[in-house]
């Protein structure tokens, strides 16, 4: 069935339609069954499966994730949702000493760790430091974690089942703006884990982004399209496992790329694709490959701050034009996304 | 919630005790736990000397507290997970895990279940219901919350038991696993081998309470506070606790107090931090000697009976010792496999590359032996 919906629908339809096809996948965390339902993605859940299958805990993410880990030991497939990625770090010990190791520490004998730990990133509005964090790069980092990062919605929903029947743990990153993106979700449309996407086709450049820098880039490919350049969107989607080949494929036909990642350049994915990059098409590139990221700062909260510290589709254009060695187009005019518009308070 | 009235010992000095508790355990069973110890304490013995001997790169023994692991196992079904501290070699030598498998773990060679990926003592026999151990401690606790709440929900009727030290009651996940415990009302048990130390650092820099068992009440959960050296005091509250979990009315924390007699693990000197004297006044009380004292009191047991026993456990250990030794290390090129379900194009990347390299690496030999041939 195909249907028109939001990313958060995207999400919820994701979720509802595993439980409903395995009744060992339950969903907790905080703030899941609540009025607001964690931006509305798991909303229904709790109407549909009972306060067994869709709850909260008491508040401690670390035990949370270890209960997660002791759930799927039993045979449960739990989805741990945070509503930001930055409380997640309270339940570091658990993610990277216990679920990333144990089935390697374990010689394979703890073959089955099906455990989706679903962590909302992103601006919101004068987040800072504490609500604002990706950590994508960090996540990927470890030996035993598969990452994902949804852009659409139907990669949310098909992303979501394919973590969710996944053995291995994932963590599955969603950027809180992208909640609102509405586009065609078909249910029979399965996309597995661990493949890139060519989002827009083009022929100068190629833009590697990840989550909300898809967004940005589609706007400036259509600026830089105004002055005869095409460029190519590939979306990673899913970071580790990293499809290099669709990446270097792009690349190598482009001659120059810009990693945009959602999250600190330094040492960071972006600093890692860059070098594969690198040492993957060294002889077709015309030009080294740019990064763009957040300003390496922790996040500020005023909002000409933040505004600098995130990285648009302004800075897209401008890193492609040095790459292509053109002059700086007038962007004066020109109105670029604001999450302000939508913002009705409190926070 | 009704904290029961048990005692916090059973076994008198001289080894006799009060009628009633004398059914707790039959005399076969009684038998058969204490010839655990022996071997416990005796296998404890020959590692350490391996490790002396640089046979072995590490070892943490359980000597002085083989009653509380091996009592707590006794009080349950076989398909009750344990969710292992460290220091609990005994209830894998209840649970009779193949002691070749647990010497192969300690040497990782090639028949090491965990493929030489865990050190020395961190075991995992899922098929015994071992699932891991985690070196930073009290990672554990929640575990068993979560597997026991999964029990409930799936209705395998498992009841778990977490391990734990009194040092690791200071940890946050300490706190956390036993408060979801009680919110959720699983089974689940806490035990906490109180042994004095964690490393070097004695109970009275943990806490500035009494008792660790006091602190169920804040969970909302029972909390036992026993003689961990008195095997019968440690089973009869066991027993009441896993009945209490089997029956759904939630989890229970005990507290057995009892003292390691050894080093924290081979890389530790407790002479550096504690007086010989203190370690001679609870040699006395040592749980095997209290045990012996009792087996003798029942008529069980003679000094024949426990050098025919020692002898057998010799032979066993030296036997195990010559078997794993001869084992290989497990293949170099299986480093890269089981980070995931399957194997990813990075991983395979990595193991190619290898390959390549001891390809590379054995041309080169052979041409340097065909040189050495010519010249």
């Amino acid at each position: 069935m195909k249907r028109n919906i939001q990313f958060r629908e995207a999400l919820s339809s994701a979720l509802a339609d595993e439980m409903t096809a395995d009744p060992s996948v339950f969903v907790f965390g905080l703030d899941v069954p609540d009025h607001k339902r964690i931006f509305g993605s798991t909303a229904g859940l709790l109407e549909k499966f009972g306060p067994e299958r869709v709850f909260d805990t008491p508040l401690s993410e670390d035990a949370m994730t270890g209960a997660a880990l002791g759930a799927a030991l039993a045979g449960l497939r739990p989805v741990h949702v945070h509503i930001r990625v930055d409380f997640a770090l309270l339940g570091m010990n658990q993610i990277i000493n216990m679920i990333s190791n144990l089935r390697y520490m374990t010689g394979g004998q703890i073959g089955k760790l099906p455990i989706v730990i679903r962590a909302v990133i992103g601006r919101g509005w004068g987040q800072s430091a504490q609500h604002s964090k990706s950590l994508q790069g960090m996540f990927a980092h470890f030996p035993g974690l598969k990452v994902v990062m949804p852009s659409s919605p139907q990669d949310a929903y098909s992303l979501l089942r394919a973590s969710i029947r996944d053995d291995n743990p994932v963590i599955f990153l969603e950027h809180r703006w992208l909640y609102d993106v509405v586009g065609e979700v078909d249910d029979a449309h399965a996309v597995p884990l661990g493949l890139a996407n060519v989002r827009r086709h083009g022929k100068d450049i190629t833009l590697v982004c990840t989550s909300w820098m898809n967004v940005e880039a589609h706007k400036a490919a259509d600026l830089l399209a105004r002055r005869g350049v095409e460029a190519e969107i590939v979306d990673v989607r899913s970071i580790a496992p990293l499809d290099a080949a669709t990446i270097l494929k792009s690349v190598r036909r482009t001659g120059r790329c810009i990693v945009a990642d959602y999250d600190w350049s330094f040492c960071g994915f972006a600093a890692e694709l860059a070098a594969q990059i690198h040492h993957g098409c060294f002889k077709e590139l015309k030009a080294p490959v740019e990064r763009v990221g957040f300003a390496h700062t922790p996040c500020p909260t005023t909002r000409p701050l933040e505004n600098l510290f995130y990285p648009s589709a302004k800075t897209l254009v401008r890193a492609a034009e040095r790459l292509l060695g053109l002059d700086e187009m007038d962007l004066s005019q020109e109105k670029f996304y604001t999450y302000e518009v939508n913002f009705k308070g409190p926070f | 919630m009704s904290e029961p009235n048990l005692p916090f010992s059973i076994l008198n000095e001289d080894g006799s005790c009060p009628e009633r508790y004398r059914a707790l355990l039959n005399d076969a069973d009684l038998l058969a736990i204490h010839d655990m110890i022996l071997f416990s304490r005796h296998f404890d013995r020959r590692m350490m000397m391996l490790q002396r001997q640089g046979r072995l790169g590490f070892y943490m023994t359980s000597t002085g507290e083989e009653s509380t692991m091996i009592g707590a196992t006794f009080c349950l079904k076989p398909d009750d997970p344990i969710f292992l501290s460290y220091r609990e070699i005994g209830c894998l030598l209840w649970r009779k895990v193949d002691l070749r498998l647990i010497m192969n773990q300690l040497i990782g060679n090639s028949r090491d279940l965990c493929k030489g990926r865990q050190m020395p003592i961190h075991f995992c026999f899922r098929e015994w219901g071992f699932p891991s151990v985690s070196s930073p401690v009290g990672t554990q606790l929640p575990h068993a919350c979560g597997y026991a709440y999964a029990a409930r929900e799936l209705a395998t009727g498992q009841v778990c038991l977490a391990f734990l030290g009194e040092g690791t009651a200071s940890e946050g996940d300490f706190h956390t696993a036993l408060n979801f415990a009680g919110v959720f009302r699983v089974p689940c048990i806490y035990l906490i081998r109180n042994n004095g130390y964690a490393i070097s650092t004695p109970e009275a820099a943990q806490t500035a309470a009494k008792s660790l068992a006091a602190r169920a009440a804040g969970y909302g959960m029972p909390g036992l506070q026993v003689d961990g050296n008195d095997l019968l005091a440690l089973v009869n509250a066991m027993r009441w606790a896993v009945a209490r979990a089997r029956d759904g009315e939630g989890p229970t924390l005990i507290e057995a107090m009892t003292y390691r007699m050894g080093a924290h693990s081979t890389a530790d000197d407790p002479s550096a931090y504690r007086s010989e004297e203190e370690t001679a006044r609870w040699a006395k009380v040592d749980n095997l000697a209290r045990l012996e004292h009792h087996v003798r009191w029942r008529g069980l047991y003679d000094e024949a009976r426990k050098q025919e026993a020692l002898a057998r456990h010799e032979e066993t250990v030296r036997a195990l010792i010559a078997d794993s030794e001869c084992w290989p290390p497990p293949p170099l090129d299986s480093l890269f496999e089981d980070v995931f379900e399957h194997a990813n194009a990075h991983l395979l990347e990595q193991r190619e590359e290898y390959l390549r390299f001891l390809a590379w690496k054995a041309r080169r030999r052979a041409g340097e032996m065909a040189e050495a041939a010519r010249g």
